[in-house]
Parts: structure tokens; sequence; C-alpha cells
């Protein structure tokens, strides 16, 4: 039984603290004589007073609200919600890289760098890609990077025309939002049928003033672009560049790479292929790969190691995109992503894709005849469904992922891609097996046969959770984004 | 065998067979054959988990960390003492391993903490609205540009010349691809020129950064600044704060500051070679909507019980997709934690104390090292725990020389106005010990 929990402010008693760290040799409370008064604080900041174990408890209480992967199956499509090795944690938190300064003198960085430029090899490996920047701190953030790069490279060849990126209306909205900050305009192509790319289409609207196309490969559907070839070829020969949105390598790690595909930018997600934690929307980490011509335009600075074996950070380039954010990028989750690479090996990680293209095909089958199946033939890491089968009881999608939550699962990704009417998504990763697929396929099934007999249980699920459907209109209507007492 | 998986070779086989085929490699049927992996990749072989700790470990010997020398680096990357509390949290699956929050009905401890995270930012920051956090300081900025170059229509905006270099070298990143032009004031003494400020404060200007404490470790005169500033209508003024001065020091919003940032990395997370670290948002109220990034806010479920919720979602990418207010689709979440955690243990009385003890402890520190031969001190301004000196001697050999007796020394500073300067910094960690041995050593060094 979960039970409701304060905030922390409102736990606080005047005079409590969580932890003692004075200092008997500085008591000196009198600053006045080294910062003059008009720059000092009037009004204090009102943080709590509550003792430690009430700060144990309290958060604690927070995580108990908390659905999690240690719960069970989390299929959220294009997410790629699989287990977070625990040991990762522990690697990601020793002292010799957690503690060291971005400022310190190289030569007392040689681990750290050894680690990053390894990732960086591998990265290149698995993708195909030439060379790998280890600097963008999130998915969006690499497709933002791969943006500039894209744009600079144009521009670097004099090609200032060329300011549009085609991006399929099946496209996760990150792509269109990147685009657009780094200065783009954005070419919406309507998708062919399964969501794949029309060929003609594309013809149409390629010009000289493409700069890129933004794809996911397989797509948001889950399936293969099979022509992925001739659509290279298109862009290529309009002068453009490859964008490959790397949410959705999970399905193809060690099958196929987006270099040989003829893709000339990548971004990876390490919190979805390569295990790191989601931890509730951040940090993150997203590495981008380039092919050959774009290397130059990397945002500073690579890992490099010179003839002696000794690692330097590389930062003369004039042409770079310049620093996308402070420092190297996010160390601490490089280390569980390098870990988690090592751990599995070619074969492993080969292995993880198909397994989990597997999960997919299985549990598909396993709902279809329930579910409205979008994505037909064999899927591959996720597949789409719009909504039931049976229309007639206008149960819809966002009932269905309510009344899972009843059932003590994590829904799947909903209303996306936004092509699908009432679209859900499915990945439910290669660290499910058939078991929990079973499970889960026969709650699916179950509130397909509940729509029929008792909609209402269904239209007004949850009826399980600590809270119930929330009023977001209010929320945003007059929001409320702080305690006040 | 995969441990991380949990499916056995008879599983697979029914699976299989339920799926009418006979190998997972007819699942990739569709994948053309020119596009299949044909040559091993350049990966190792597969490490057992206690090779992999080995090897880990290993490597890791070869950096010298801030536990095995005393540190004195900061310039916006600061060695402050971790509560283990917060990891004891942090690694609670229930947070590191959960999702974004899209799902409020079984995310409510997610939500809760990044609302406790916004309250406590605008509580520090004296601001009226926060966000859930964004990358780092650096971006945390890189945003607020271009939020302010939305809000008021226009594309130019001031920065003085003592922002932290990282944060200049990521705004001048996003600056080109929106065509927003950055003009910086230049600095007399270690502080913004008033005078310049003046002359290039105009109406394009869409909002005015400065950075107090600035990376020099100097406190400006916000007061002076912000009232130059808000003669123009309409123009912001955005303050980047070192969130662990605010416990002394004025803040944003007693400042009259539009907009304020930084980097909470201060605040429980580790120095970790640069990342991941931190950036908050924070804001007067009228600007809600326009702040990018993640928000939670209050609302009720369908039996009038309070919850949180990710609100003002129109402004975001999977929404508004080439319309949205920034291309950001996630927050440092689990960081956020960390700060909140931090906050909570340290506390009210505590957060004063905390930078009363840097204060004094940074300023004994500056008056020993004053002492000594070949030492002075380069800007005289009031600071709160970074100073810079200047130093009769080849400072790389002086650093040099410190690292050899166990001391990371300072970051050497770059550029002719700070030739042969040291910018050193302290924090609560260092000992009254320490800061004596350290002033010995340079003491040594230079004679």
């Amino acid at each position: 039984m979960i039970k409701d929990e304060k905030l922390i402010f409102e736990l606080s008693k005047s005079g409590l603290q969580g932890i003692d760290l004075n200092s008997n040799e500085f008591d000196n409370e009198n600053i006045k004589e080294y910062i003059p008064d008009k720059f000092l604080r009037n009004k204090e900041a009102k943080l709590p007073e509550v003792g430690q174990l009430d700060i144990l408890r309290h958060f604690s209480a927070l995580g108990r609200m908390n659905y999690d992967l240690s719960k069970g199956i989390y299929p959220l499509g294009s997410c790629t919600m699989k287990y977070n090795p625990v040991v990762n944690e522990q690697i990601g938190r020793l002292p010799k890289f957690a503690n060291i300064h971005p400022k310190q003198p190289i030569g007392t960085v040689q681990g750290v760098l050894e680690m990053m430029y390894n990732l960086q090899l591998y990265l290149s490996s698995i993708t195909g890609m030439k060379q790998t920047t280890l600097q963008p701190a999130a998915g969006a953030h690499g497709e933002l990077t791969g943006m500039m790069m894209i744009k600079k490279y144009h521009q670097n060849n004099r090609d200032y025309e060329r300011n549009e990126i085609i991006i399929p209306d099946s496209a996760h909205g990150t792509n269109p939002a990147s685009a657009i900050m780094a200065g783009f305009k954005v070419v919406e192509i309507e998708s062919g049928e399964n969501g794949l790319v029309d060929i003609e289409k594309l013809k149409n609207v390629v010009s000289n003033k493409t700069a890129g196309l933004m794809l996911t490969n397989p797509n948001t559907l889950g399936l293969f672009e099979k022509d992925i070839s001739e659509i290279a070829d298109i862009i290529h020969d309009a002068g453009g560049l490859l964008y490959y949105d790397g949410a959705n390598l999970n399905a193809i790690m060690g099958v196929s790479r987006p270099g040989d595909m003829g893709f000339d930018v990548v971004h990876l997600n390490l919190h979805k292929t390569f295990s790191t934690p989601h931890g509730g929307g951040g940090p993150g980490s997203g590495p981008v790969g380039v092919s050959q011509k774009l290397i130059p335009f990397l945002p500073k600075s690579v890992v490099c190691k010179d003839k002696n074996g000794k690692y330097f950070l590389q930062e003369n380039n004039d042409v770079s995109i310049g620093q996308v954010k402070a420092y190297y990028g996010h160390i601490l989750v490089f280390i569980k992503a390098y870990a988690y690479i090592l751990a599995l090996g070619e074969e492993g990680l080969k292995e993880s894709s198909m397994q989990a293209v597997l999960n997919a095909n299985y549990l598909k089958n396993e709902i279809e005849d329930n579910y409205q199946i979008v994505s037909t033939g064999f899927c591959k890491h996720e597949f789409v469904v719009s909504g039931l089968k049976d229309k007639l009881s206008h149960v819809s999608t966002l009932d269905v992922a309510k009344r899972l939550l009843d059932a003590g699962y994590h829904p799947p990704t909903i209303y996306f891609p936004l092509i699908v009417p009432e679209a859900m998504m499915f990945e439910p990763t290669e660290s499910e097996d058939k078991k929990s697929l079973d499970e889960l396929a026969k709650a699916l099934n179950c509130i397909a046969i509940e729509a029929k007999d008792n909609a209402e249980i269904v239209k007004n699920a949850p009826h399980t959770t600590f809270v119930k459907r929330l009023d977001e209109v209010k929320a945003a209507r007059k929001p409320i984004v702080r305690y006040l007492d | 065998m995969i441990p991380y998986l949990k499916i056995t070779e008879s599983e697979r086989k029914e699976m299989l067979s339920k799926l009418e085929i006979d190998n997972m490699e007819e699942l990739f049927n569709d994948i053309p054959k020119k596009l299949r992996v044909n040559k091993k990749l350049k990966i190792p072989n597969k490490m057992s988990e206690i090779e992999l700790i080995n090897h880990i470990n290993e490597i890791g010997k070869q950096n010298v960390s801030t536990d095995d020398v005393i540190s004195f680096l900061g310039g916006g990357v600061y060695n402050h003492y971790i509560p283990p509390m917060i990891d004891q949290i942090l690694m609670k699956p229930e947070f590191y391993t959960a999702y974004t929050p899209y799902q409020p009905e079984i995310s409510q401890g997610t939500l809760q903490a990044i609302f406790e995270f916004q309250t406590m930012i605008c509580e520090i920051t004296g601001l009226d609205v926060s966000n859930a956090s964004v990358y780092d300081g650096a971006t945390a900025a890189s945003e607020a540009m271009n939020m302010a170059c939305n809000h008021t229509k226009r594309n130019k905006i001031l920065i003085a010349s003592t922002l932290n270099p990282e944060t200049k070298n990521v705004l001048k990143t996003y600056a080109v691809c929106q065509d927003i032009e950055i003009i910086e004031i230049n600095s007399v003494d270690g502080v913004l020129n008033i005078d310049d400020l003046e002359q290039k404060m105009n109406q394009d200007i869409a909002m005015c950064l400065v950075q107090n404490p600035n990376y020099l470790g100097q406190i400006e005169d916000c007061e002076k600044i912000e009232e130059i500033v808000h003669k123009t209508k309409k123009t912001l003024f955005g303050i980047y704060s070192y969130p662990m001065s605010l416990g002394i020091l004025k803040s944003p919003g007693e400042l009259n500051a539009d907009i304020a940032i930084g980097d909470g990395q201060c605040f429980g997370i580790s120095q970790g070679f640069g990342g991941p670290h931190l950036g908050f948002m924070a804001a007067k109220k009228n600007l809600l909507r326009k702040l990018p990034g993640r928000i939670v806010g209050e609302t009720e479920d369908k039996d009038g019980k309070r919850a949180f919720v990710l609100t003002l979602q129109a402004r975001e990418q999977h929404i508004r997709r080439e319309k949205a207010s920034s291309n950001i689709c996630s927050n440092q979440s689990l960081l956020a934690l960390a700060n909140t955690v931090y906050l909570s243990m340290v506390g009210r009385e505590g957060f004063k104390k905390l930078a009363i003890q840097i204060t004094n402890k940074a300023h004994y520190l500056q008056k020993k090292l004053l002492l000594i031969n070949g030492v002075k001190l380069k800007y005289d301004g009031p600071f709160f725990n970074e100073f810079v000196i200047e130093i009769d001697g080849d400072i790389q050999n002086v650093l040099d020389e410190l690292f050899s007796k166990g001391y990371y020394g300072g970051i050497k500073l770059t550029g002719d106005e700070n030739k042969n300067c040291i910018m050193i910094a302290v924090t609560e960690k260092h000992t009254k010990n320490n800061l004596d041995d350290f002033a010995d050593a340079l003491e040594e060094v230079l004679s």
C-alpha cells in the first residue's frame, strides 16, 4: 500500500538540519569585512529543515510511487527500456573517474581519455562511421549537433542556398525541432505504405535547396527501409546529406550498419541502445558518428592518440562547429555504455538485437487477434497497432493504456507515430523472456475483452493506482510550478 | 550466455515456432544482403564481470583524481563534499531505472521530486518559476539566449567578457544557427566595464547576460548593471549564478533579473571530468510559457487528490514539432534529484552557513598566499570562493612543481590580460591544514 507523501517543505520543522558540515576552524560568521553589505542577500532561501532519517524516509516514499524496471516490463516504443546492469551503477561511480576535474593536466587523465577513445572506436565500428564525438548530452542534442555539422558542411562548400531538411511525417518530434533550432527549414514528406519513405514523393521534393534528409531506420513503425540505398542515392545525387536518427539502433546492432547504408551522420542514444539508465528523464548521452567528409566539422573536442600512445584532446580545427556543451560530454554515462559493450562483445550485442526483434514479433503475434496491427510482416525491435480491432466499444488507446496500469504494467508509447490513429507502439526489448511477454499479452487481451463486456471499467481506468487520472487541463491553465506556503 | 538476458534456447525455439520460422536470422530477411555486417567489428572479446571490473580499475589507475591530491581547481566545476545519502537515493531502481514521467499515475515519485527541485531553484534564485533542468550551465545559457530572442523578437545579446569561456563557446555555437549576434562587454579590473555596457546597450538587445561571481571569481555590481539594462524597454537581464554562492550573495530575484541560470554540479554531483552535470533555469513568471524543457505542475486527480504532472507541454517538440520552443526532450532528472536531496540535507540554515564557511576559508587562503614573495593579487574586488593571483615565474613550472608536492594548484589562465595568472578555488572540503600546507608549498616552489 502506497501512502501519500507530503512535500519535503511540509515536513520542515524550524531548527532541524539533515547534515552537519560546520567547521570548527572557520566559525567566523562575520563576512561583512570581506564582502560589502550591498552584495549580500537579504531574503533567505526557504529550504526545508528536516532531519536525516526523515529525508531518507521521504525520498524512499517518493520512490515507492514510481513504476520502474525492477517492477516489470517497460514496453515503451522508441525508448528501449532494457535492463540497466547493476554493476555499471558501481562502475559509473568509481572515484578514479567520478572525482576528476575537467581542467586537470592531460597527463593525469589518461585513463578516462583511454576509455573515451575506445568508446569512440567501438561506436564508430558498430555504426560503420569514421569518427565519433561523445560530446552531445542526449539524443536530441546529438540531432542538433548533427544538423549543425550538415549546415557547416554546406556553408564550407559555399552552398548557402541549401537550407531545407526533409523529414518524413512518421519521424520523432525532435527531428523537426532540431532542424529548426539549427536554422533549417523543414520539408515534411508524407510516408508511403507502412510508414516507409515514398520514393516518388522524395524525388519530387529534393532540389538544390536540399541540405539533407533525417531518417530513422528501422522506422517508427519498426520496419526496415529496404530501399535505403536508393534513398541515399537520391539525396546524395541532389547534393544533400543523410542523417540517421539512432533511436532504433537496438534493432540492428551487429547486423547492419548505418554507415554501410549511406548515412553521413548518426546519433546514438547510450541510454537506449547501450543500457545506461534513463534516470526518470536523464542524464542521457547522444554521441554522433560521421562519415569521412564530415570529420573536420565535428564539435570540439575528439579524443585522439599520438604516436607514443598518449591520449589528447584534438582542439585545432577551424571549421569545427565549435563546442555544443561545456567540456567533453557525459563521462559517467560513457563509462556505463563502455562497460556494457565490453560485457557483451560483438556476439552479445548482435544476440541482444536479435532477441529484441524476436520479442517484438512474438508479442505482436500474441495480440494480433485483438489489436489492429499496423506494422505488417516481420517487424524489427518494435511495432505499432492502431488501437483495438473492435472499434464499436469506443475504447481509446488512452483508455487501454490506463487500464494496463491496473494490471501492473507500464503502457507502451501512445499516440505516436502521428501518422497512425490511436497508435500504440510496443518495444519489449531483449531483456524480457517468453513468460513476461505472455503475461503482458494476456493483460492486453483481457482488456480487449473488457472493452466489449464492460467498457466503462476501461474508460475510467486506472482504478488501483496511487492517483487516478489527472486534470491536465487545470495544470496547464493555471500553472503551479512551485510550492508556496 | 549473456547474463543480461533471461531467455533459454528452448524458449527461443518455442517462440520461433509460433512465428513459423526456424531461426532468428529469418527476421532480418528484409535487410538486403549487401547491407549486412560481413566482417568482424572492432570490439574486444566479451569480458566476465570480474574481468570487466579489473579492466576498468586498471585504466582508472592512470587517472590522478582529486582524492589523490589536494585540488584548487574550479572555474565552474568544484570539488564540494557529497553526502552519501545522495547515492543511497539515486541508486534506488525506483529512480534510476524509471522513464520520463509521461504516465503520471505511476510516476508521482519522479514528478514530486522535480516539483520540489523547481521550488528549491525558485527559492535559491529568488525567482518565480523554474523548469525541470537542462543539460548543463552552458546549454542553459544558450537556451536562455534563444528564449530571450524569441520573447523580444530581437537577435542581439550582450554578454560580459567575464563569462566562463566554456559558456561563451557554447553560446557562440548556438548563436550561429539562429543568426544571433553576440556582443561582448569588456572588463576593467576583472569586472564588467560599466561604460562599455552603457555604450553597447540599445533597443536591439534581447538580453544582457552576466555571470556572478564572474569567471575570475569577482562579484559584479549587478545592481548597477540591472539599472542600465532595464532602462531599455523589454531587454531582459540574465544572471549566470554559481548557486553555492547564493547562500550569502544577493539572489538574481533580489537583483531584479528576469532569468537566472547556472550549473547545479555544486549541489551533490561529482565533477566527473565535466559531466554529467545539470543546468537550471529560473525566470520571472511572465516568461513561464517561454521556458524551454520539461516543467512539472501541480494539479489534482479526479478524486480531488493533489498530484503532479508534466505541464505546458504545448511548448514542446513532441506536440509542436518544428514550432517547439526547443528541441530538448529530457531533463537531467536523476541529477535534479541529487540537487533536491542535497539541498534537503543542507537545509535553510546550513545553506547560509556553508557559504559563509567557504567565504572564510577562501579569504584565509588568499591572505596567506599574498604573504609569499612573488605572489601578487591580480584582482582585488570582493569575491566568494575563487580568486586570481599573479606569479613571478613560469606558471606551468609552478603548477608542475605544486603537482609533484600533491596539489592541483589551480587553473592556469590564458590570454594576455591574465598572463602568469592562476585561478584558485576553495571549498568546504579544504581544511585549515590543507590551506596552510598549500601556502607553504607555493612558497617553497617560488623560493
